[in-house]
């Protein structure tokens, strides 16, 4: 297989405050290729976001990348200068976010903001700009495309100002698309809208997606294959559905448990799971696996060191017990009753 | 547009008929009542001219009669005379006004570009010593007297240096006209508007700073990074356009303290405006003229206030007028 | 389908263990917050012992005029053009400055909470009315309004107090309201109104409470202006006669700025440091109890 367009190398990322230096991100590794889409999937704190932003060289002081590397195109974004680095962004690695209400500059007009995107990177006049900022308007199914290049960000619905975001991800055909939470503020409908149309997007252009989400039923439809990480580390990758089908890890097992489900169990009787307890501040963490607190499984051996990733089920898995996840009798027993 | 106008005109009623009231009632606070404040500026007290001056003015009437008298006159603009000044007050208000104008459109200008751009600048480089000096020469000039400003000026510029003017709006015996009379009030003009200026240049850095860091911490700012966009362009095209939009509404909110601000330089470098005029009124006792001249100066501001309204809309296409 | 087991307890919070963080603590972490505190003190110091350091009339003649600074070392500040100590004369008026500004602003803490509390609690048309008034205040411009109301109550400290407390308060009515309508309809209220409380009951025991950080922010910036429009009005000659005022010194000094300009430039330097170390203080409260608006 030919190299990755995105590889991503043993990357830590750290926030400085004071004198002490926290980590939110720990020697995560992974790889997409070219049309595939790649989930990244986690509650919300366990670093998720920050790796997403760390794709594009954004991470917000006082946060750094201490260490590892991140491989775009083969190039290493690193050993870049901010000027080279800013050449990249945009062009050969875009992003969209979680708000699009607040994602787009409320004084300028989507057709500007697009626009931009192409002005920055490439030279050509400004009326061409204009007509491919057209042209994507009407690629992202904007109706009316003309006439909505005029409007300002207030006078568009959520869903209509992600699509504005996608058209401007898209204006430089990049290799790479980050999308962090992209469907989580909009209405059930509309997700599903967007989320067809980023897949149908990729389809056409051959890019490379890495969604965040916290939301499995998204995962389920949309990714190739699923990266779970847990209080900055990947705990679990594998293909969607060999991890639906059999999850290694209590962590993944609890996630899919806990996602609430249409259409199974009788009139909505159906149980909701929630994992007990929250992932642990960046300064609360335990030594051994992140996850033990919250475990049933969890072992003495499970809080003397991190468990290692090791290959399972086609992917990886970072547990000790991962052979073990399936519920002792006596205990649905008790629960049931 | 329609019923926007109808609301800020009701508006305005409410600001003018809210103010006359106060003014009605402040004039009542005065030792004495109004007759005797009126005789004593007209410098004769007879018990016979007291009397006439209470029915002149209705002072015999009930309060609210002698009120709807009073809002009468104020709407058709009569302010009452000044017989200090020997002129209505309308009239010396109007002489004078154009005077206050050109000393705060002066500062105004002056105190929101420097302003705007020390604070530009300090927010590009929050934090480093181009953010620790200006903001700390901001701090201090906010923290300054207007008028101990003015006199420090005087003394470095007029005095130790003797490079300006010490006061006035133009030179008596001069005798010029045109250009030569235009500059030379500009030459008379430059302390006091630098006075009245400083003070608020430093509210407009502090103001342009903070303002600018707000917006840098805004979601759209994070997507044109992600885009690419230069940080020169993201700090101009994106960041400045949304941070002007709070100085905008300052500058209305600001006006009146402005023009109190206005008062004191004019009475420090003996500019010849409504300032002075509140000034002269003050020490003559003319209560007409100084209530006069608070009506007046309150209206200025709610008018300005509604072209900041205006100028806001252009600004922000997200507020319609309605 | 198999349900997992995830009962064990949940991991307790353990960023406890640090020392407890006063507001004085997190003050003191901000060195130009450290300045005000030093200036501040000094000068309440000034006006505590001004009756211990110069027990005579500032305003009596104890010199021959026109000393300059430095001249006399009885009189480190030297002494106007009526022979009165221009040192004495700035003890004394840290005094008067202090009182009026505290009076003057507890003035309009009373008038601003009271109508912003009320305007945001009940809403409706009172809520309008009473930001109509609000606007209306807004509109005078303040110094000329509490600049006619003591020429024609005539000068004297109370009627300077309430001039300045009641043309200062609009801001801070605004900044209660916008804070009281982020809380009327949160759970807290709602509970209580649930229990049965009374209007008056919830909004100074659940409301007021939480909108205490930003007011006192104000009231610090707002004991300075007011400062600063008392030293505005003495300059114009509408101080209290019968006591020294900065402004008063600056405005008496003018006559002779010409020949002996330190007689307008010291009282000056004394109304720029209490000004100055209110609004650093100020600066420095809005930091450490916001410490999201410190973000940089």
């Amino acid at each position: 297989m030919s190299e990755p367009v995105l590889a991503v190398e043993n990357l830590s990322i750290a926030f400085a405050s004071g004198r002490t230096t926290r980590r939110a991100v720990h020697d995560l590794s992974f790889a997409v290729d070219r049309g595939e889409t790649l989930a990244i999937v986690g509650e919300s704190g366990c670093g998720k976001s920050i790796t997403a932003l760390s794709l594009l060289g954004l991470v917000p002081p006082p946060g750094r990348i201490d260490g590892g590397r991140v491989r775009l195109e083969g190039r290493d974004l690193a050993a870049l200068s901010e000027a080279e680095l800013r050449k990249v962004r945009g062009a050969r690695i875009a992003m969209i976010f979680q708000e699009p209400m607040t994602a787009l500059n409320p004084v300028l007009t989507i057709g500007e903001q697009i626009m931009e995107a192409i002005l920055e990177h490439e030279r050509v006049g400004r009326a061409a700009a204009r007509d491919r900022a057209i042209a994507l308007l009407e690629r992202v199914h904007i109706p009316d495309a003309r006439r909505r290049f005029s409007d300002f960000p207030h006078r568009l619905s959520g869903g209509m100002r992600q699509r504005v975001m996608i058209a401007m991800a898209l204006a430089l055909s990049p290799a790479v698309l980050v999308a962090d939470e992209p469907t989580t503020a909009l209405d059930v409908t509309i997700q599903a809208q967007i989320l067809d149309l980023m897949d149908e997007l990729k389809r056409e252009s051959g890019t490379a997606v890495v969604l965040i989400t916290h939301d499995l039923g998204v995962v389920a439809q949309h990714a190739d294959r699923v990266l779970v990480m847990y209080a900055g580390r990947k705990v679990e990758e594998r293909a969607t559905a060999d991890l639906f089908a059999r999850p290694l890890h209590p962590y993944t097992r609890g996630l899919i448990a806990a996602r609430p489900r249409l259409g199974s169990g009788r009139f909505g009787r159906q149980r909701l799971v929630e994992i007990p307890g929250t992932v642990p501040s960046l300064s609360g963490r335990p030594s051994g696996c992140a996850f033990a607190p919250r475990c049933a499984l969890a072992e003495v051996a499970c809080t003397v060191a991190v468990p290692p990733l090791v290959a399972a089920g086609g992917g990886s898995v970072a547990c000790l017990r991962s052979g073990d996840v399936h519920v002792p009798e006596h205990r649905r027993e008790a629960l049931d009753a | 547009m329609a019923r926007y106008l109808k609301r800020s005109l009701g508006q305005i009623a409410f600001v003018i008929i809210g103010i006359a009231v106060i003014n009605f009632f402040l004039l009542r606070l005065a030792p004495g009542d109004a007759a005797q404040v009126m005789a004593g500026e007209a410098g004769s007290a007879t018990p016979e001219y007291m009397a006439a001056l209470r029915q002149q003015f209705g002072l015999d009437q009930p309060l609210y009669v002698q009120f709807l008298s009073y809002l009468k006159n104020v709407l058709t603009l009569n302010l009452g005379y000044s017989f200090r000044q020997g002129m209505p007050v309308s009239e010396l208000i109007a002489l004078r006004l154009p005077a206050t104008l050109l000393l705060m459109g002066t500062s105004i200008a002056f105190a929101v570009s420097v302003g705007g751009t020390l604070g530009f600048l300090a927010a590009r480089h929050a934090g480093r010593l181009a953010d620790t000096v200006i903001s700390s020469v901001a701090l201090v000039f906010y923290a300054t007297p207007v008028f101990w400003i003015g006199v420090m000026l005087v003394v470095v510029f007029s005095v130790l240096l003797d490079w300006l003017p010490v006061g006035g709006m133009a030179s008596i015996e001069s005798g010029l006209t045109g250009l030569g009379y235009a500059a030379d009030v500009a030459q008379h003009l430059i302390l006091p508007a630098l006075t009245l200026g400083l003070f608020y240049l430093a509210i407009y850095t502090r103001l342009m700073r903070a303002s600018m860091l707000e917006v840098y911490g805004q979601d759209f700012v994070r997507t044109a990074r992600a885009k690419g966009v230069r940080p020169r362009r993201i700090a101009l095209r994106h960041v400045l356009r949304n941070a002007l939009l709070p100085i905008v509404t300052t500058l209305g909110v600001q006006l009146g303290s402005i023009l109190g601000g206005a008062i004191l330089v004019e009475t420090v470098f003996a500019w010849p405006g409504l300032g002075r005029l509140a000034f002269e009124a003050l020490f003559q006792r003319d209560l007409n003229l100084l209530l006069g001249i608070l009506f007046c100066s309150s209206v200025v501001v709610v008018f300005v206030n509604l072209a900041v309204d205006l100028a806001y809309t252009v600004l922000d296409p997200r507020i319609e007028l309605s | 389908m198999a349900l997992l087991d995830f009962a064990s307890p949940p991991v307790s919070s353990q960023a406890a263990a640090a020392p407890r963080d006063t507001l004085l603590r997190r003050l003191l972490r901000r060195p130009s917050a450290v300045v005000g505190l030093i200036f501040f003190a000094l000068i309440i110091a000034m006006a505590a012992s001004a009756d211990i350091v110069y027990p005579d009339d500032p305003l009596d003649m104890v010199a021959q005029p026109f000393l300059w600074p430095g001249q006399d070392a009885a009189y480190p500040l030297g002494t106007d053009m009526l022979g009165r100590d221009i040192a004495s004369g700035i003890f004394h008026g840290a005094r008067v400055s202090l009182l009026i500004g505290a009076v003057a602003t507890l003035v309009s803490l009373v008038i601003g909470v009271t109508t912003g509390a009320v305007s945001g609690y009940y809403g409706g048309r009172l809520d309008a009315g009473l930001m109509r008034v609000t606007e209306l205040f807004q509109t005078v411009p303040p110094f000329l309004f509490a600049l006619a109301i003591v020429a024609i109550l005539q000068p004297s400290i109370p009627t300077i107090t309430f001039a300045i407390g009641i043309t200062a308060w609009p801001s801070l009515a605004r900044l209660v309201r916008a804070e009281v309508l982020k809380l009327r309809h949160g759970e807290m209220v709602a509970a209580s109104i649930a229990l049965g409380a009374s209007d008056g009951r919830i909004i100074l025991l659940h409301i007021l409470p939480n909108t205490l950080a930003p007011v006192i922010v104000s009231a610090s910036i707002l004991v300075a202006s007011a400062i600063l429009t008392e030293s505005s009005l003495a300059f114009l000659g509408l101080g209290d006669p019968n006591v020294v005022s900065w402004g008063g010194m600056v405005g008496a000094g003018r006559e002779v700025l010409r020949t002996d300009w330190y007689v307008a430039t010291l009282p000056g330097l004394a109304i720029v440091a209490a000004v100055l170390a209110l609004n650093l203080l100020g600066d420095g409260l809005n930091d450490a109890l916001n410490p999201k608006g410190a973000r940089r």
